[in-house]
């Protein structure tokens, strides 16, 4: 069975057309004044889902958060949760909590006081609180630190602190504001598997608002790519990464070539596109585009083959010399002029130790890809 | 840096001391004088400390003062808490910049200006002056120096402490007491501080203000000062600098130990 990306999804209920949504933004426009930070914008999320708003400073996915929160009051349309609409419904009656950017610990509480603040709120009798705080040390890794205040502890145990105390109200959702952005890379990435344990294990329908598109590729059942306060695409990784459906989407996830052209020809499986400065390409998802179409051709770096020699079963083979080579340990990125002026990205896994006569700055080279490496944008 | 001690360096320390301390040196010096007259030196002694205490009307003129101060700080640390946070937190609203230029006015208004002004309404009014009087002109002083130093607090105050506590799910009065509250409370206790000290050493504006039977303790000094400088007064005014100076001394080895405290234990944290 064919399927994009290298992972199988059991969990899917965006393709069951009977599933429930759980989280509805309904035509939502936030404004600021003059300036619109959300823009008649539509978005579902399920029940138990690890949903990732992904965008640029800017592009109103902390304000859709804040709006969830009910820090912002939207402007027009509808935020529904499990069915109930929450308009008018302040922060603390909502039953969804958030983690901060900035993490926003009590500084003059201890650190079982901070995660025990909530539930206190909520009533809760001392026994229960005091159990339900210890569990969530457990949890988080943090049993022999309950008494000490924020700034006694690291950068990463305050994320934990942050963490724990966020999710020991079991609230339906959990929102979370660039969770990892303050952590340094090594601990980012350790903490990125942390987190879809946590999911995994507690149940519960995560929201994270993050720039970082490798943070949403890791951890997102899907994502929504965001610009100008609407949602541009919303897919799983492999889908936002394998069939962007503009050029916003394919430039903003990943490195891209992208090739300008025109559609010359379509056929029953295949299409021929002539490149602006005459090159020919054969594809294979050319999606809608018409015959004559202005269109965009945009393949991955890694989908490209480079070669010394012109491969003699290529279908699409464009020639040209080697510009830059960069060696990085795991895979070595090529940039080749093509002969036309064209600068192409292609990224080669090393694997294996060895390799025989290799590329070296102004060789001669050929690129080569599949007909279904790349495809084909109108937008 | 030049860490030699040239002639230059110690002539401006020394010179420059002198000018600041001399005059506070021999005022306590001549507190402990055994003879009458305030420039003759006759002989250690602290009688005049003993007499201080028997001088009913230095001990009045101090309670008074005492209870001018605690309460007139007071009223004042609330109402300048409370304009400190409208006027960083709702910042909209309109002639947002008058009312805070009208709030700080009176930290470069001058004294016999506020005291006159002061006097006449309360004329006005019908007010009878005396201790009521006093009490209220000193917060109406010292409410803007709260003011200033609880809003330079919260300017660096992080909203998101109060958008957490708020989403897990304490209601904006609940917020203010438990976090907002305690966390500015360090610039609050400061304020009160500064503002108590300030009554405490106000003359122009008590005189202006006062009335019989609410004598503070720098009116009464200065009356009896007009008829002569007696020993009792140099006891009574360095029993005033002492308990200035304890409290700043405390006030600031506090702050320090918290600080090394807090140094320490970030290390520790960085430590793991």
């Amino acid at each position: 069975m064919k399927s994009l990306g290298s992972i199988r999804r059991d969990f899917a209920p965006w393709n069951d057309p009977n599933a429930k949504p759980y989280i509805q933004f309904d035509k939502v426009t936030k404004k600021f004044g003059d300036f619109t930070a959300v823009n008649n914008l539509s978005l579902t999320i399920f029940e138990r889902e690890f949903f990732a708003l992904l965008g640029a400073s800017g592009c109103g996915k902390s304000t859709l958060l804040r709006m969830l929160a009910g820090f912002e009051q939207p402007t027009a349309g509808r935020i529904l949760l499990d069915g109930q609409d929450l308009r008018g419904i302040p922060p603390y009656r909502r039953p969804v909590n958030m983690m901060f950017q900035s993490y926003a610990l009590f500084p003059h509480m201890t650190v079982e006081k901070n995660i025990a603040f909530g539930l206190k709120q909520e009533g809760m009798p001392a026994s229960d609180i005091e159990k339900r705080v210890a569990e969530m040390l457990r949890l988080v890794k943090l049993e022999q630190f309950a008494k000490r205040k924020p700034h006694q502890l690291s950068g990463g145990q305050r994320q934990r602190v942050a963490l724990a105390r966020s999710v020991a109200k079991r609230p339906k959702v959990l929102l979370l504001d660039e969770p990892l952005g303050a952590l340094d890379k090594k601990l980012r990435e350790e903490t990125q598997f942390e987190l879809m344990d946590l999911q995994q294990e507690l149940g519960l329908t995560f929201v994270v608002v993050t720039h970082d598109q490798e943070e949403a590729m890791t951890m997102a059942d899907r994502i929504a790519i965001m610009d100008k306060g609407e949602v541009v695409q919303v897919a799983t990784p492999a889908e936002i990464y394998e069939a962007p459906t503009s050029r916003f989407v394919a430039h903003f996830v990943g490195n891209v070539n992208m090739f300008e052209g025109k559609v010359a020809e379509r056929a029953a499986n295949t299409t021929r596109i002539t490149g602006a400065t005459g090159a020919q390409i054969v594809v294979e998802n050319a999606a809608d585009a018409a015959n004559g179409a202005d269109i965009v051709f945009a393949i991955r770096p890694e989908k490209i083959k480079v070669s010394s020699k012109k491969p003699a079963d290529a279908v699409n083979a464009l020639q040209g010399e080697v510009y830059d080579v960069a060696y990085l340990g795991d895979m070595t990125v090529y940039h080749i002029k093509l002969d036309d002026g064209q600068i192409v990205r292609a990224s080669a896994l090393n694997a294996s130790r060895v390799t025989e006569d290799p590329l070296t700055w102004n060789d001669r080279a050929w690129v080569s890809f599949r007909p279904d490496a790349g495809v084909v944008l109108t937008r | 840096m030049n860490a030699t001690w040239s002639r230059f360096n110690i002539t401006s320390i020394v010179l420059g001391f002198a000018f600041l301390y001399l005059p506070i040196v021999l005022l306590i010096v001549f507190s402990f004088n055994e003879s009458k007259l305030v420039t003759v030196w006759g002989g250690f002694s602290t009688k005049w400390y003993v007499s201080l205490f028997h001088n009913q009307g230095l001990m009045d003129a101090t309670w008074v003062t005492a209870r001018v101060g605690v309460i007139s700080a007071t009223v004042a640390t609330v109402l300048g808490t409370l304009a400190a946070i409208t006027l960083t937190r709702y910042t909209r609203f309109k002639g947002r910049v008058l009312f805070s230029g009208m709030v700080f006015a009176p930290l470069v208004m001058p004294e016999v200006i506020t005291g006159l002004s002061l006097l006449l309404l309360f004329v006005a009014v019908g007010l009878d002056r005396g201790f009521f009087t006093v009490t209220l002109a000193h917060t109406t002083l010292t409410m803007c120096f709260v003011a200033v130093v609880v809003q330079s607090r919260l300017v660096s105050f992080d909203r998101s402490l109060e958008e957490a506590a708020m989403d897990l799910g304490a209601p904006p009065v609940k917020t203010f007491f438990q976090i907002t509250l305690p966390v500015i409370m360090p610039a609050i206790v400061s304020g009160w501080m500064l503002a108590f000290t300030l009554s405490l050493d106000d003359l122009v504006i008590a005189s202006f203000t006062s009335g019989p039977g609410a004598t503070t303790l720098p009116m009464k000094i200065y009356s009896q000062v007009r008829l002569g400088v007696t020993p009792e007064i140099n006891a009574a005014c360095t029993i005033l600098i002492a308990v200035v100076a304890i409290g700043v001394i405390i006030a600031s080895i506090a702050n320090k130990r918290r600080e090394v405290q807090r140094q320490r234990d970030e290390q520790a944290a960085q430590r793991g």
